[in-house]
């Protein structure tokens, strides 16, 4: 994803924390965490991810003014196809097939404090395919993304592999 | 807390109930924090009626998230390194989830005493949701 600065926030980390089930007090309190090894809040491990939020381009958000592919008065704003839906490369679409996270992985140069701006360098890595047993044949593609903050210096290396899939993924 | 080299031995484990009866409001939660709204998670309707699924299930970070949190209670806050998983079940509201850390090996690295741990998350049925690994500094 192309984010070019995502100011991290206090109140950004604390609903962060809070949607994952931590209640670690070093993510909404600041007090306790000068007390804490880290001397100051820092943000979960995940919390990365939410930088999804500071890419205008982003495809998974609804945008003011484009029609959403979620559901409104039809099940799928992509009914009408006189509007353009949002484009997104982990949308479901009609059809069958659906873009799904298959893996993620981080590398901490060090964590992330309320106060840092980072910018984000995303190039795209290998590519693959195989056959699944519950979804068709499976796309895979994987991107990196590097995370530099206000001194543009690397902290947060992510690794993150999508797969496309044929048909949804049935159970069992 | 801070874990200790001394204290650590190979196959020695560490597991926490993440979440007990996973609701659609925690999803929802989850998607307003992470920002990604992809109906998938939130709109029940969309889901089973367009993208032929049988319910709405939860982002593959929201598990993540919730294996972290196991992870830096038991580590330490700020003393990660690496954490990777692969996304290998769906999961669904309704789902109690366990995460759990297995010790696979203690090194050292430029005199810092590393862990590096395998990750398993399992539903209520013992069946894993997300593998991975990570590694943490230890004293």
């Amino acid at each position: 994803m192309a984010v070019e600065k995502f100011p991290v926030e206090a109140g950004h980390i604390m609903l962060f924390a809070r949607a994952v089930g931590d209640q670690n007090q070093i993510y909404y309190d600041e007090d306790y965490a000068k007390g804490t090894e880290p001397g100051g809040t820092i943000a979960p491990p995940t919390f990365v991810q939410a930088s999804a939020q500071f890419d205008p381009d982003y495809g998974l958000r609804p945008k003011i003014g484009q029609k959403w592919f979620g559901s409104g008065k039809n099940p799928s704003g992509s009914n009408a196809p006189e509007e353009p839906a949002a484009e997104g490369e982990g949308g479901g679409r009609g059809g069958g097939g659906t873009g799904l996270h298959a893996e993620q992985h981080y590398e901490y140069h060090r964590h992330l404090r309320p106060g840092d701006v980072l910018h984000a360098v995303s190039k795209p890595g290998r590519t693959w395919e195989a056959e699944g047993r519950r979804a068709g044949k499976l796309h895979f593609s994987e991107g990196i993304t590097e995370y530099y903050d206000q001194n543009n210096e690397l902290v947060i290396t992510a690794r993150s592999v999508g797969v496309r899939t044929e048909r949804p993924v049935t159970q069992g | 807390m801070v874990l200790k080299a001394s204290d650590l031995q190979a196959g020695q484990t560490h597991e926490e109930v993440v979440v007990h009866d996973l609701s659609r409001t925690q999803i929802v939660q989850y998607a307003g924090a992470s920002g990604d709204y992809n109906p998938l998670h939130t709109d029940e309707v969309f889901t089973t009626k367009v993208a032929g699924y049988p319910t709405a299930f939860a982002h593959g970070m929201l598990t993540m998230g919730l294996t972290g949190t196991m992870l830096t209670n038991w580590v330490g806050d700020g003393r990660l390194t690496k954490f990777g998983v692969r996304f290998v079940s769906q999961v669904f509201p309704g789902d109690t989830l366990t995460a759990k850390a297995t010790v696979k090996e203690l090194r050292e690295e430029d005199g810092q005493h590393l862990v590096d741990l395998d990750l398993e998350t399992v539903n209520q049925d013992g069946k894993a949701v997300v593998t991975g690994s990570a590694t943490a500094r230890v004293d």
